[in-house]
């Protein structure tokens, strides 16, 4: 069969080729400039840029805020997945296809728009500020960018496996005297578990990675609401380029392991719904 | 008949959920709170965009958007992404087709270098260009000796959205193509079509869909890319402003009717691909009986 395969079809070698060199000159040469260019640093230098107590805040920002967001959304975009398969109402056929504005909509018109919400004479900042809760130019605010540009992970990623699910087993679980929530608690949340986890870590690698949407609503100041790709920014405005690619070889690094974790987690999924 | 059929196990599924749903006042608390979080973060940043644009009047609106920076932006924009979506539009086609028609070594880790541009921040992928073609770059002397302009220039910005949207399309027909597997290609060969007529009349109706659906979401990203474009293309007004970058200039110098006047320009594009998006996976479910659409949203969203 593989024989026969490979003999027939033609235009394996054109195409193989096509993908090969254009991922090459696109892709992995210019990827491979900030390896070559950051082991210029040497070890001391990289390992001294890449804990400077300025970088360090914006890691614990970047990172924390991300996982924040992440988390808002594996609980909202949960339940949201969860209405939108099991419930009817007006409008669900809409709702359904306007969430996956935050993939559609540019990142700056986001962060503009999130920014003059939450602004003191915004809309929702106007009626947050007095309760106490300031949201534009504080970590807060990172967080409610990161957690619009990740909204649509997790419902995506839960909606066909709740999808796909079997109602015998809830039915077994009622009529052996589960009650709703041990239903959902011991046999639904374990099935779509996978596909939560996946949902999360793809919201998560996201938000580490984001910029439009955050530099307009965090203020950028340092030690305070810096976050670490606005620094890498600023690095590379000041002609440092040794320091960007420095810090920038930690974000690559915690993405490919955040790739790699997706990767395992998908394959976990897809093997727990086959 | 399909309709029928689809329209039957609808009724059967929602009586099996009544069996061992939740009770009503549940039912309209979830979706209560779930329509009230999408209302405060979808709906609201969406209204609010065309509410501040047109907040001055329609004039100053039309003015905004006509004015000759904002169209020295609206054509680099469109420049850029003329370049970056047919470009890996081909690349996308020649790879799912040696992927997903043939069997070799090395194939899964091709696969996942495909999906890198996706792991990388914006601002790392402009930031390679710089290192590459800046004026300290690995080709930055070489660049200036013969005169030629890469960084803070459009060729940058069309490698730098060229690099963002590189895996749209490949990610919709890899596995789409992988799916439909090499049977009705196989046949026509054998029947004597050339390799381009077997393409041309088998396999492209066959991805038509998938296609359209990767270039949608391709485009989208292409006119709206920020962060990697915001490093490689120096600011400079009228000549390396696309429109996101015209944006964040007029917002930071205040000029905020105008900012949303030209971000709506992209929101209104935002919801063509949303409906354009809706579209395309309503024609596809109708034409392929196997679900595709699940596959295409659970890939996409990495």
């Amino acid at each position: 069969m593989e024989m026969k395969r490979r003999s027939v079809l033609p235009g394996f070698g054109i195409s193989l080729g096509i993908t090969v060199t254009y991922l090459s000159l696109v892709v992995l040469l210019p990827l491979a400039t900030v390896f070559t260019r950051t082991s210029t640093l040497g070890w001391a230098g990289f390992w001294s840029t890449v804990t400077a107590p300025r970088v360090l805040a914006s890691y614990r920002l970047t990172f924390g805020a991300s996982l924040g967001s992440a988390l808002i959304n594996a609980v909202f975009g949960l339940l949201v997945a969860w209405v939108l398969v099991r419930y009817r109402f007006p409008g669900r056929k809409v709702v359904d296809a306007m969430l996956d504005l935050p993939f559609a909509l540019p990142t700056a018109v986001a962060g503009i728009a999130l920014t003059t919400l939450y602004a003191p004479n915004g809309w929702l900042g106007s009626w947050l500020e007095p309760m106490g809760v300031k949201v534009d130019f504080t970590p807060l605010g990172i967080v409610v960018a990161l957690t619009f540009i990740g909204l649509p992970f997790v419902v995506r990623t839960v909606q066909p496996v709740l999808q796909d699910l079997e109602s015998e087993i809830e039915e077994a679980a009622a009529s052996l005297g589960a009650s709703r929530w041990q239903t959902f608690r011991r046999v639904l949340l374990p099935a779509i578990g996978p596909a939560l986890l996946t949902g999360f870590a793809l919201s998560f690698a996201r938000a580490i990675g984001e910029y439009g949407s955050v530099v307009f609503i965090s203020g950028n100041m340092p030690m305070r609401t810096e976050i670490t790709p606005l620094l890498i920014m600023t690095k590379l405005e000041q002609f440092d380029y040794a320091g960007a690619t420095a810090i920038a070889t930690v974000m690559l690094l915690a993405s490919f392991v955040l790739l790699l974790t997706i990767n395992v987690l998908q394959s976990l999924s897809r093997r727990q719904t086959a | 008949m399909a309709g029928h059929i689809g329209m039957r196990s609808a009724t059967a599924s929602a009586e099996r959920i009544r069996s061992t749903g939740e009770p009503a006042w549940v039912r309209r608390l979830l979706t209560g709170i779930a329509l009230l979080f999408l209302a405060l973060f979808l709906l609201m940043p969406l209204v609010l965009v065309f509410v501040e644009a047109f907040r001055k009047g329609v004039g100053v609106y039309f003015a905004a958007v006509t004015e000759p920076d904002a169209l020295a932006a609206i054509k680099l924009t469109l420049i850029a992404a003329g370049i970056a979506v047919p470009l890996n539009v081909v690349f996308g086609v020649a790879a799912a087709w040696s992927i997903a028609k043939f069997e070799f070594v090395g194939k899964n880790v091709l696969t996942t270098l495909i999906d890198l541009p996706f792991a990388v921040s914006p601002v790392i992928a402009g930031m390679i260009f710089v290192l590459m073609f800046g004026a300290h770059g690995w080709f930055g002397p070489w660049l200036s000796d013969h005169d030629i302009k890469v960084i803070f220039a459009v060729p940058g910005i069309v490698l730098a959205t060229v690099f963002v949207t590189f895996p749209f399309v490949a990610r919709e027909l890899i596995p789409l193509m992988q799916e439909q597997g090499t049977e009705e290609e196989e046949a026509a060969m054998v029947l004597g079509a050339s390799g381009w007529q077997t393409f041309r009349r088998i396999t492209l109706p066959n991805i038509k869909w998938g296609l359209l659906y990767g270039i949608i979401l391709c485009n989208a990203r292409a006119m709206g890319e920020f962060g990697a474009v915001s490093v490689v293309s120096g600011h400079i007004r009228g000549l390396t402003n696309t429109m996101p970058l015209h944006i964040e200039i007029l917002y930071n110098e205040y000029s905020f009717t105008a900012a949303f006047a030209v971000a709506s320009l992209l929101t209104m594009l935002a919801i063509v691909t949303l409906i354009a998006k809706s579209l395309v996976e309503w024609q596809a479910g109708r034409q392929q009986p196997i679900s595709q659409t699940t596959p295409h949203l659970e890939r996409k969203a990495a």
